[in-house]
């Protein structure tokens, strides 16, 4: 096994995701270095997840190294019935590092026991994805100068949304106050507020979104989706509840910023695009910076 | 040791399970492989307990089980005594004790998890949430509380 992997944000300590920072501001100054110029990077997509695929590979691309890979399962050999296990003994002959995407939750961990190289987890099944959190750190350092004592809005679907769970763990370095805000069917698990109660970060939940985040630094969204509801009269209420207008921003305050791990559907009204306090796009393109950051940590470039 | 305890055969050397809650007793069996194992076994089951109610009982003659062996019975029989016998003595009563990790014994939950989908080993990691004893799948990172976790 290579312990450099990037499996899980908590595979990070305090002081590594500080350091994963640092590195992605560097290459946000300058993004086309050539470092991992002789490198080839394979994309292993087990599920098609195209805004991140194209994320990595251009992280990859801009620092002068190839990729080689498959978006779609369909078009791999597991589709022949070959186990995770050979397929990543089998790329590891031809690629420096996998930046592996897998439907299953467990594979990024399962893959990086096996592998005898770097396995960075693009996402596996409602597991986690670190890059993803990495980006969201990355996003509220660039925007309020600091990770620490912020106090951050988690709206929408926290019972699924790992993105939401992982930002958790990782802000709990951070002396962050949360406020949960979600319908009921969607409430955060239990095990997330034991950690928080563990780890003496104090939270608040309440159902409401309307007034409830003007005490906010960070307003973070996450899309209701559908097939989460048994009742989907109860879904088309909560969806139009729980959708964010400019006109709700009004009494925030000045550093307050959006964010989103997108797509988004109807859970930000477009016409919060134009307000300065949107950073959902500018999210998305920090993405490709702290993935630069994470490949080159993961081959020991920096 | 009275005549009237001795329901099944006394033991010169090995290893005696007792008080296994019957319905655990093949499940036992199961983990410790005993269906290939060549040593004498002796099973009994549904033997009247004063504190199980119904138990059931293992010998294995000749063959001294090891502490991690011995311990992987302790999610579904933590009651069991383990009793290492030589020359019709008991030398060791073992107390058992949940291991940090447990491995393969256990099925995952979560059906989206890699270790329903492909030949991998289960790994548990034995977690004591305010005295709740939960089980951490290795892989998919899901918790199942030790009463609700599913024996292979």
């Amino acid at each position: 096994m290579s312990n450099n992997s990037l499996v899980s944000i908590s595979d990070y300590s305090k002081e590594e995701i500080l350091a994963i920072l640092d590195s992605a501001a560097s290459f946000e100054a300058n993004p086309n270095r050539k470092t991992l110029e002789g490198k080839v990077i394979a994309t292993l997509f087990f599920e098609p997840s195209t805004r991140t695929r194209l994320s990595f590979e251009t992280a990859v691309i801009r620092q002068g190294g190839s990729v080689i890979g498959f978006s779609d399962a369909a078009t791999s050999s597991s589709s022949k019935g070959e186990t995770l296990n050979d397929t990543i003994h089998m790329v590891s002959c031809y690629a420096d590092a996998i930046v592996m995407r897998h439907p299953l939750e467990g594979a990024a961990r399962y893959a990086a026991e096996v592998s005898p190289v770097p396995i960075v987890n693009a996402g596996d099944g409602a597991n986690q994805h670190p890059s993803q959190t990495l980006l969201d750190l990355y996003s509220i350092m660039k925007t309020q100068g600091t990770l620490e004592n912020q106090t951050i809005c988690l709206v929408g679907d926290l019972k699924y949304g790992r993105t939401v769970h992982s930002l958790i763990m990782a802000m709990s370095h951070f002396h962050p106050t949360f406020k949960f805000i979600a319908p009921d069917e969607l409430k955060m698990p239990d095990e997330y507020k034991v950690f928080c109660h563990k780890n003496n970060i104090p939270f608040t939940e309440v159902s409401e979104l309307t007034d409830n985040f003007n005490d906010a630094d960070i307003l973070y969204m996450t899309r209701v989706q559908k097939e989460r509801f048994q009742d989907l009269m109860e879904y088309e209420q909560v969806k139009n509840v729980y959708t964010l207008k400019n006109a709700m921003l009004e009494n925030t305050k000045p550093n307050l910023r959006i964010l989103h791990p997108l797509p988004r559907v109807t859970e930000i009204d477009p016409d919060v695009d134009v307000n300065e306090k949107a950073y959902y796009f500018r999210q998305a393109q920090n993405g490709l910076y702290v993935r630069q950051a994470i490949i080159s940590k993961v081959l020991n470039l920096c | 040791m009275s005549t009237k305890e001795l329901k099944v055969a006394a033991l010169r050397n090995g290893t005696v399970i007792d008080h296994i809650p019957a319905d655990k007793l093949y499940k036992v069996v199961s983990i410790l492989h005993l269906d290939t194992c060549e040593h004498q076994i002796t099973i009994g089951n549904n033997l009247d307990s004063a504190k199980v109610g119904k138990k059931g009982i293992i010998k294995i003659s000749d063959r001294a089980f090891k502490e991690d062996e011995t311990n992987k019975i302790a999610l579904i029989a933590p009651n069991a005594k383990i009793n290492i016998i030589r020359d019709f003595a008991v030398v060791e009563k073992r107390p058992l004790c949940l291991p940090e990790e447990i491995r393969e014994i256990v099925q995952c939950a979560n059906p989206n998890c890699i270790t329903n989908h492909q030949p991998v080993t289960t790994r548990f990691h034995v977690l004591n949430n305010d005295g709740e004893i939960m089980l951490k799948c290795h892989y998919c990172e899901r918790e199942v509380r030790r009463d609700e976790a599913k024996i292979k």
